[in-house]
């Protein structure tokens, strides 16, 4: 009984690393623009088709992976600049249908490109699975988890350590002061939309070895990291990291546990029951509204 | 008397943003609540319309405690307000902004409006025929049919207070309607608040002086959240304190 | 007002002739998906247009009229009329029960809300085998009928819709106009405002919540006795992403938006389904998605305000039509 928990336990946090990541691009895009991406899993699913196309020609992983991100990010750049860009003033709403439209393109150009066929992408690194206490841990597990610490770390220390990120929350509490100071909003807004495809891809590459990849897979993706972003609060970088490891951990567990079937209702249930009775987030104080 | 505060406090964070307020409004008569900026006034407002619920207090409207009434409950009851920040509904025409005001006036709800014609309905024509003569009154008919947001300045501020009008309330509160405008607009505005009195009885918060003392029949001084007095224009004028808290030491109230 | 005269003789003309011309069977299915998703995003419009609040999560009350209607005549033989009665009432009641709470919920956050609400009645559907029967869905379901006049043609169908949807867009004229409508305009100009007015907000608010949960639950219950089979699929979150779509496309808070929206959506997806396989030999539905999303996107961007303004003929205010003309 005690392998059993443990071993829930080690795929939970596996899996919560993925939504923690879904959700620390959500939030950090939110954050920064505004603007709720609800194309972010199709980004993560471009690039992890990218390095599926980029290792059928033979490159190693350790340059596929460092490839794929690169040209995730230059697509995401690319898409804000055709769309986002074009739509300056647009409402909240009109945001949110043109990150829809920008879900349903890169969807079907992924059909188009990639088929429907399911692939998968090699591990980081060879070798079996671990063992601890009893229970397995899949080394790729230990990449994605590391993944979404480096990512956090890295987010952390960019708002709060870096001129650039100053600059960038500059520009979010006050877009003509920031003007003033020379920085540009419609420059961020386009950092912002590379960061998300780059990000995007780094989780699609890494996930890639566990999920397999299909070009449909970006929508649900995308909702757990609304799920793991909406725990946190909507703009908090480390409400939405607890937030995708505890959705994580309960998804493992009521579905090894009680019913498979149930694990999507159970992570749409508490996204409803956190935006009615907790909309400042579970984890995220009131207090905290930016980074 | 148609409205009585007793020991009205509500904190923020706190600090008091307003302490231990009582007056009385009196039927038909127009209360001024004067004081600097950030004694309380506007806060003061938000409790009376139910905006904001105060941390102890009791506010007597027509022999009743209101608190903990919703602004629209206490519209229904006959108080309502404008606005120092404009709040028109600026999409809609000037006429529909007062017949939206008017909207304790009728009872149609939305089922009905779904199936009555609008223009075979008497309820709708008897709301439209007193917007219209609302509108005669401030000299805005001409502009019914222009979006609010379309109108001038001066214009929108009427247009704000007439919307308030068209309920029908006892009691209006009316903050800083002064604002923004020119000495003539001020003084038709000084002269229309006059002759509201004969309708409803009002709370006005105003920095204009010469409106204050020629439309008040009581005033009400706030400083720091607390009255530091109350009483007659005459009163308040040669009131030491006031002169000191509200003016400084070598003032003197024009 | 003779506006609504001139609109009436039209919607009327328009269900008369095109029952007596249209012979292709095809046209007719497209025209009567149109009217169902156009009486759906009438509802909305009143949410989002009036009300100032969104959902992305009609579909399930689409899907829940659908099954509602689908359950009662083939498990338990209710006939088909107070089946579909009920198949309105339904989501109108759970639409009561989860508005209050939900509603005060601000823009993305309602977004999120009632998307997921959405899904999990999606998921509900494919998972209550024994009801729903799972994703493979309900079938035979019989036709709607009146006493001995049963609804099961094509052309007859049609008239239906149309003369639903045509009572409905009289009634949402009645009612914007009305003072409910002003009321409801009043809370998305100024919430604040609009309750010192005596307008209670969150009830107002509910109320066009219930209504539009109402008209999709009604379009539900004729699709399920039109189209005679229900699966799940019909009613996923797509669904509703698609509403919003049709309601935003058409242009938000105008008399003809809704229906303009659905026509040009539904239209948009049939076109492309035929031209794009002439314009580059081989393709696929992938491109289709491609375009159809590049579209959107154009939209969106360009066009913001949603398509209407092309329609202004009918509207109120004199300023557009006066642009309308210069136009021409």
């Amino acid at each position: 009984m005690g392998e059993q928990l443990l071993q829930l336990l080690f795929s939970g946090l596996t899996v919560g690393s993925i939504y923690s990541l879904m959700g620390l691009s959500i939030v950090s895009l939110f954050n920064i623009t505004g603007i709720l991406n609800l194309a972010q899993g199709e980004f993560v699913v471009i690039g992890a088709l990218i390095a599926v196309s980029l290792c059928s020609i033979g490159m190693p992983m350790i340059v596929v992976f460092p490839v794929s991100i690169l040209l995730a990010a230059l697509l995401g750049g690319l898409i804000e600049r055709l769309t986002i860009n074009r739509a300056r003033g647009a409402s909240n709403l009109n945001m949110l249908i043109i990150t829809i439209g920008i879900s349903i393109s890169l969807r079907g150009l992924a059909l188009l490109i990639w088929g429907t066929d399911t692939y998968s992408l090699p591990a980081f690194t060879k070798g079996g699975p671990l063992f601890l206490g009893g229970a397995a841990l899949n080394p790729q597990s230990i990449w994605i988890f590391a993944l979404a610490v480096v990512n956090f770390a890295g987010m952390y220390l960019f708002f709060e350590h870096t001129y650039w990120g100053k600059a960038v929350k500059a520009s979010v509490n006050n877009r003509t002061g920031a003007r003033l100071q020379g920085i540009n909003p419609h420059t961020i807004s386009l950092l912002a939309f590379v960061t998300a495809g780059g990000l995007g891809a780094a989780a699609g590459v890494s996930i890639g070895p566990i999920t397999m990849v299909t070009y449909d897979m970006g929508f649900m993706l995308g909702v757990k990291g609304f799920v793991a972003a909406a725990i946190g609060g909507l703009s908090n970088v480390s409400g939405a990291v607890i937030g995708g490891l505890f959705l994580g951990i309960l998804e493992a567990f009521s579905s090894g546990l009680i019913s498979s079937s149930l694990k999507d209702a159970i992570s749409i249930i508490i996204l409803i029951l956190v935006l009615l009775f907790r909309p400042e987030g579970i984890i995220g104080a009131k207090r905290e509204r930016k980074i | 008397m148609i409205l009585k505060l007793n020991e009205i406090t509500k904190y923020f964070g706190g600090i008091a943003a307003v302490e231990d307020v009582e007056f009385e409004v009196k039927e038909g008569n127009i209360v001024a609540l004067i004081g600097p900026n950030g004694a309380g006034k506007t806060t003061l407002f938000n409790i009376i319309t139910g905006a904001l619920s105060p941390n102890q207090g009791s506010i007597i409207y027509k022999g009743k405690d209101m608190i903990g009434n919703k602004p629209f409950q206490m519209a229904s009851a006959g108080i309502t307000r404008t606005f120092q920040n404009l709040q028109l509904f600026g999409g809609m025409t000037v006429l529909e902004n007062i017949m939206a005001g008017a909207y304790l006036r009728g009872k149609k709800g939305f089922l009905q409006s779904f199936y009555t014609l609008p223009r075979k309905c008497s309820e709708e024509k008897r709301i439209r025929t007193e917007a219209l003569f609302l509108l005669e009154e401030i000299g805005l008919a001409e502009m019914a049919e222009l979006p609010a947001a379309a109108l001038p300045f001066g214009k929108q501020r009427l247009l704000e207070i007439v919307r308030a009008l068209a309920s029908e309330p006892s009691l209006i509160l009316f903050d800083e309607p002064a604002a923004g405008l020119n000495i003539v607009e001020t003084e038709t505005l000084t002269n229309y608040l006059k002759h509201l009195k004969k309708r409803t009885s009002m709370i006005l918060i105003e920095h204009d002086m010469e409106t204050i003392m020629e439309a008040a029949d009581r005033i009400v001084v706030l400083d720091f959240g607390r009255v530091i007095a109350q009483g007659t224009p005459a009163e308040i004028q040669v009131n030491p304190e006031v002169i000191k808290a509200y003016l400084g030491e070598d003032e003197q109230i024009a | 007002m003779k506006k609504t005269t001139i609109f009436g003789i039209i919607i009327l003309l328009f269900i008369l002739i095109v029952s007596l011309v249209v012979k292709s069977n095809y046209l007719f299915s497209i025209l009567i998906i149109i009217g169902l998703y156009a009486i759906i995003v009438q509802g909305l419009g009143i949410l989002m247009g009036y009300a100032g609040q969104v959902s992305f999560g009609h579909a399930a009350f689409y899907g829940l009229g659908a099954y509602t209607a689908a359950i009662l005549t083939t498990r338990y033989h209710w006939p088909t009329i107070a089946a579909l009665l009920a198949a309105i009432i339904l989501p109108g009641t759970i639409a009561a029960l989860i508005g209050r709470q939900t509603l005060k919920l601000r823009e993305l956050y309602l977004a999120l809300a009632t998307l997921g609400f959405g899904i999990l009645v999606f998921i509900a559907f494919n998972e209550g085998r024994e009801f729903t029967g799972g994703p493979s869905g309900i079938s035979s379901i019989p036709f709607l009928n009146i006493g001995s006049f049963a609804f099961d043609s094509d052309r007859k169908f049609f008239v239906l819709v149309w003369a639903v949807l045509a009572l409905l867009l009289l009634g949402i004229n009645n009612l914007v106009h009305s003072r409910t409508g002003r009321a409801l305009r009043a809370i998305r100009e100024s919430e604040y405002a609009a309750e010192n007015a005596g307008i209670d907000s969150a009830s107002l608010k509910l109320q066009a919540f219930i209504f539009s949960a109402l008209l999709a639950g009604l379009a539900g219950g004729l699709y399920a006795f039109y189209i005679t089979f229900i699966s799940p699929a019909a009613f996923s979150y797509h669904a509703s992403i698609e509403f919003v779509l049709m309601a935003v496309v058409g242009g938000l808070g105008t008399f003809w938006g809704p229906l303009l929206g659905a026509a040009v959506i539904v239209a948009l997806s049939e076109i492309l389904r035929e031209v794009v396989p002439l314009l580059i030999p081989g393709a696929g539905g992938e491109y289709q998605i491609i375009i159809y999303g590049i579209i959107l996107i154009l939209l969106m961007v360009y066009k913001p305000e949603g398509l209407s303004s092309l329609g202004a003929v009918f509207d109120r205010s004199p300023k557009r039509a006066e642009q309308n003309t210069n136009k021409q």
